[in-house]
């Protein structure tokens, strides 16, 4: 027998390296249909009004412009787009239609569909269309929202949509008999995903066979698939979505928006090919928005540092529409707050404000970014009150081993319940403390060296993932006796396409070089759920492995019946199968390719967790606060691919702490975006923060899928916010500042120092 | 109206016809089909697009085609004729210095700029002349790993 392959576990060089690194990756808008047109979108420069008239008469006469596409084209009522998660019935008024036509209420929302011979013609175009807007007032926060000088949707009456509760014990009770209670108000500012590649689609519509093609699809082609064929009253089987190279997703991308619709749409109308690709501006002002929270909240703790209860409400600014994902984030900032930790009362609730400005939806660690900052930020506070060491109020309140499998909160409306599936949360936070080198570094604490003051801190994090229901794979041993792999799984620059084969190459013991994996369109399974909450690995990778049983199966039988023996008496090794002494390599087992397709279903959610710890230093004349030594130790259960795996951990820590310091997408109180390039929406660079070190363990498989796996690769930034947060506090803890809001820009925390220095002066 | 222009990428003399309006960028990929360069913002901030002039790394969505005239410019797809990755590139799969693979053109040509340049530039130095790059998936560590890694193919003489 040759020795077992081992793929998973290893550090494989990624196959997608191989054509992107060459300049050969195929992205959307690498694309050239014969015959293209190009699309623009018109969008909305006013935040909230009565559109009154939208007329194209002078672009229509401009030379190369070939159609503009209003409302008005789109048939009696213009569809709108539904929610993929979540899908409370309730919520339908706050759908987005795919043009605006009554109101605008947004700055970008769109209003109109341009086609012409090139982009730049379409977009001389825009100029030359009439618009007629009556401005209503703009409601831009939570106070306008309230304030209500106007109302997004007059028919709800009202610019709070929906509440989320969760609910976990007695939390009345748990506050009765608290030894103290915390209550402190918090915000997340509203920032973004950022993919680097922006969005775009090729759409082409064949009127001889009625069907449609659109590239460009990720994330969830089948759910989008549904979306648009419903849209364009077309059958789900007229319509296929092709996945292409895709420059990024971390939430945002690949969820329908407007455009998915509108270019399919317009290549039905003009009878064309027709591309499109969003600049940089128009990205910043459609693609979802995150986070953009405010929440006030309550602690109750007892006098040994024991964590009694949590109570409070958030209120989550998702802008003007509920876009497929959108109450995610809200409706995870309740439900995840209590976090790792064993937190047994809990009445928490999300209010969601609709707003004048851009639709949000998930960005990675959709909520639990925000939850983690105003969790962490409590624990350090409640153990200030107290007088405990934060580190032992901590280890005090994790959730044990033998607590697991340990209910979190329920939620409701659109009831769900979860529990924390394994994981020994006190080994990780212990080792997390060691690999930093807490007990050194604590020397540190608050000390004042060069002129910049030093600060520690170390808090804990969930991630949670694997969503459900099921996946799909599809197995093909070709006669050439290679396996194609085909997948429901979506590429959004994770490497799926290496994790996958590893996958393969060790269930069919194959070598890696003789297999194809093909994932993320319509046409290579009946149906596809894409990737989503760290699902990918899990989800597909157990449907791999199910199909590969039945393969074997399959190949066990064709040899036998080749043979004359029973399948029983079949061996595989490798590419070769043997049996009673004769032996046949795979190639030449069948006349014809053996086809299998196998589901994976799981209704249980993963839950990785892990430990991260700060040491940061604040500079009292600039407000700059300097990332010395950043450490995320966090358990998956079972890495596929330690190198892919490390690199999205640190990735993820790192746009954390862009969230944390510099990304700020900023309103004015018209609702306009001041922060429309990427000239003004900071994000990360090489110089920013030079030390990120992250550990993985396999110390806790998942027992809820033969893998073992947990979904990985959000968890990195999800304890970011409240970390920093922390050890900005404890730098400056002698003048008691204490960061409540995000982000901590060198102004806010230069304000902050300011604020806290006058405020001694005065005492 | 458009302008005839000739100049030579990745070796081979080429001529086309643009308007004068038209980014480098744009002649590149649409005109030219050297989609390898790509285009993140369109505004000089994100680096995706560099390419290479006469040797130094330029943001080819901020300069126009007609620029370009007599000079020699240098893609991604132009900085090894062989099949084999180049040790550069190869050093970025070795370090997974690559997620989506969307900014990796700007960063593979900033960094050969780079490397020809000041082969034994130190880690500091490439931070900075990386930091005109985003890339929204590694957080840099990697990248900075697989450049300082890459500096011995270009004749560095060692720290």
């Amino acid at each position: 027998m040759r020795p077992a392959n081992s793929f998973i576990g290893s550090p494989i060089e990624r196959i997608e390296d191989l054509r992107f690194l060459r300049g050969r990756g195929t992205y959307v808008s690498d694309l050239t249909r014969p015959n293209q047109l190009h699309a623009v979108i018109l969008r909305s420069p006013e935040a909230h009004g009565h559109l009154r008239a939208v007329d194209a008469t002078r672009a229509l006469a401009h030379p190369g412009v070939h159609a503009v596409i209003t409302a008005a084209d789109l048939g009696a009522s213009v569809p709108r787009i539904p929610l993929r998660l979540q899908p409370l019935p309730e919520l339908e008024p706050f759908h987005q239609p795919m043009l605006a036509h009554d109101k605008v209420r947004y700055v970008g929302e769109p209003i109109a569909v341009v086609i012409a011979e090139t982009a730049g013609i379409a977009e001389d175009a825009l100029d030359l269309i009439d618009l007629r807007i009556d401005p209503l007032p703009a409601i831009t926060d939570k106070a306008s929202a309230d304030a209500a000088a106007s109302v997004l949707f007059e028919a709800h009456g009202s610019n709070r949509a929906m509440v989320w509760t969760a609910t976990r014990g007695d939390a009345e009770a748990a506050f009765a008999s608290a030894d103290l209670i915390l209550k402190h108000s918090f915000k997340v500012q509203r920032h973004a995903a950022m993919f680097m590649e922006p969005r775009g689609f090729m759409a082409e519509w064949n009127p001889q066979t009625q069907k449609l093609t659109v590239w460009g699809a990720a994330k969830v082609a089948w759910t989008n698939r549904r979306i648009l064929a419903t849209a364009m009253e077309i059958p789900e089987g007229s319509v296929e979505l092709i996945e292409v190279d895709v420059g990024g997703g971390f939430g945002s991308r690949g969820e329908f928006y407007p455009e998915d619709y509108l270019i399919p749409a317009a290549s039905r109308i003009v009878g064309r090919p027709i591309k499109w690709t969003e600049d940089r501006r128009e990205h910043l002002m459609s693609a979802n928005h995150a986070r953009d929270i405010e929440c006030d909240v309550e602690m109750a703790v007892a006098s040994d540092g024991k964590i009694l209860g949590l109570r409070g409400m958030a209120f989550a600014d998702i802008g003007a529409y509920f876009r497929t994902n959108g109450s995610v984030g809200p409706r995870n900032v309740s439900q995840f707050m209590s976090g790792p930790y064993k937190i047994e009362n809990i009445h928490l609730q999300s209010t969601q404000l609709t707003t004048n400005k851009t639709p949000s939806g998930t960005y990675r660690g959709p909520g639990r970014f925000e939850t983690d900052f105003i969790r962490e930020r409590m624990i350090d506070l409640a153990a200030g009150k107290l007088g405990l060491d934060p580190v032992a109020m901590r280890r005090r309140n994790l959730v044990a081993d033998a607590d697991m499998p340990y209910p979190l909160a329920s939620i409701t409306p659109y009831d769900s319940s979860t529990e924390l599936d394994s994981g020994d949360y006190h080994h990780v936070f212990d080792l997390c403390l060691k690999e930093f080198g807490w007990d050194e570094k604590s020397a540190l604490q608050g000390k004042l060296i060069d002129g910049r003051y030093h600060g520690l801190s170390v808090g804990s994090f969930i991630e949670g993932g694997a969503a459900g229901p099921k996946e799909d794979a599809r197995l093909v041993l070709e006669t050439d006796g290679s396996l194609t792999v085909y997948l429901g799984s979506s590429a959004v620059g994770q490497g799926l396409q290496t994790i996958m084969t590893q996958i393969a190459a060790d269930a069919m013991e194959m070598p890696f070089d003789r297999i194809r994996v093909l994932h993320g369109s319509t046409s290579h399974v009946t149906e596809g759920f894409g990737s989503y909450h760290s699902r990918s690995t899990v989800m597909g990778g157990s449907a791999i492995l199910l199909a590969a049983d039945k393969l074997k199966g399959m190949i066990r039988e064709a040899a036998a019946a080749k043979f004359g023996c029973a399948a029983a008496d079949v061996q595989i090794d490798g590419e070769t199968v043997t049996a009673n002494g004769a032996s046949c390599p795979l190639s030449g087992l069948a006349a014809e390719p053996l086809d299998v397709e196998a589901t994976f279903f799981n209704k249980k959610y993963t839950y990785a967790y892990g430990t991260q710890a700060a040491h940061v230093s604040v500079d009292p004349g600039t407000g700059h606060v300097r990332v010395h030594d950043y450490l995320s130790v966090e358990d998956v259960g079972r890495m596929i691919n330690p190198l892919t795996l490390h690199g999205q951990a640190i990735g993820g820590i790192v746009q954390g702490l862009g969230g944390t310091f510099l990304e700020h997408l900023i309103y004015d109180e018209h609702g306009q975006l001041l922060t429309g390039s990427l000239a003004d929406y900071l994000m990360p660079t090489a110089s920013d923060f030079p030390v990120i070190r992250s550990i993985t363990l396999e110390l806790k498989p998942s027992p809820n899928n033969p893998l073992g796996a947990k979904g990985a690769g959000e968890g990195g930034i999800i304890p970011v916010g409240g970390i920093i947060a922390n050890a900005v506090a404890n730098a400056l803890a002698h003048l008691d500042v204490q960061p409540m809001e995000l982000p901590l820009s060198p102004p806010r925390v230069w304000r902050l120092i300011r604020d806290a220095q006058e405020a001694k002066r005065a005492m | 109206m458009s302008m005839k222009i000739e100049f030579e990428v990745n070796g081979k003399p080429v001529s086309v016809d643009v308007d004068p309006r038209l980014s480098l960028a744009d002649c590149l990929r649409y005109d030219l089909g050297l989609t390898g360069t790509h285009l993140g913002c369109e505004h000089g901030v994100c680096g995706a697009c560099t390419v290479i002039v006469n040797g130094a790394a330029v943001r080819s969505c901020l300069m126009l085609a007609v620029q370009a005239a007599g000079e020699k410019v240098v893609t991604v797809e132009g900085l090894s004729n062989d099949e084999a990755l180049t040790p550069l590139q190869a050093s970025f799969r070795k370090h997974h210095a690559l997620q989506c693979g969307f900014c990796t053109p700007g960063m593979v040509t900033t960094a050969h700029a780079l490397l020809t340049h000041e082969p034994d530039c130190d880690e500091e130095r490439v931070r900075d002349v990386l930091s005109g790059n985003i890339c929204r998936c590694t957080g840099y560590i990697p990248i900075v790993e697989a450049v300082l890694d890459a500096r011995s193919a270009y004749g560095s003489k060692g720290e």
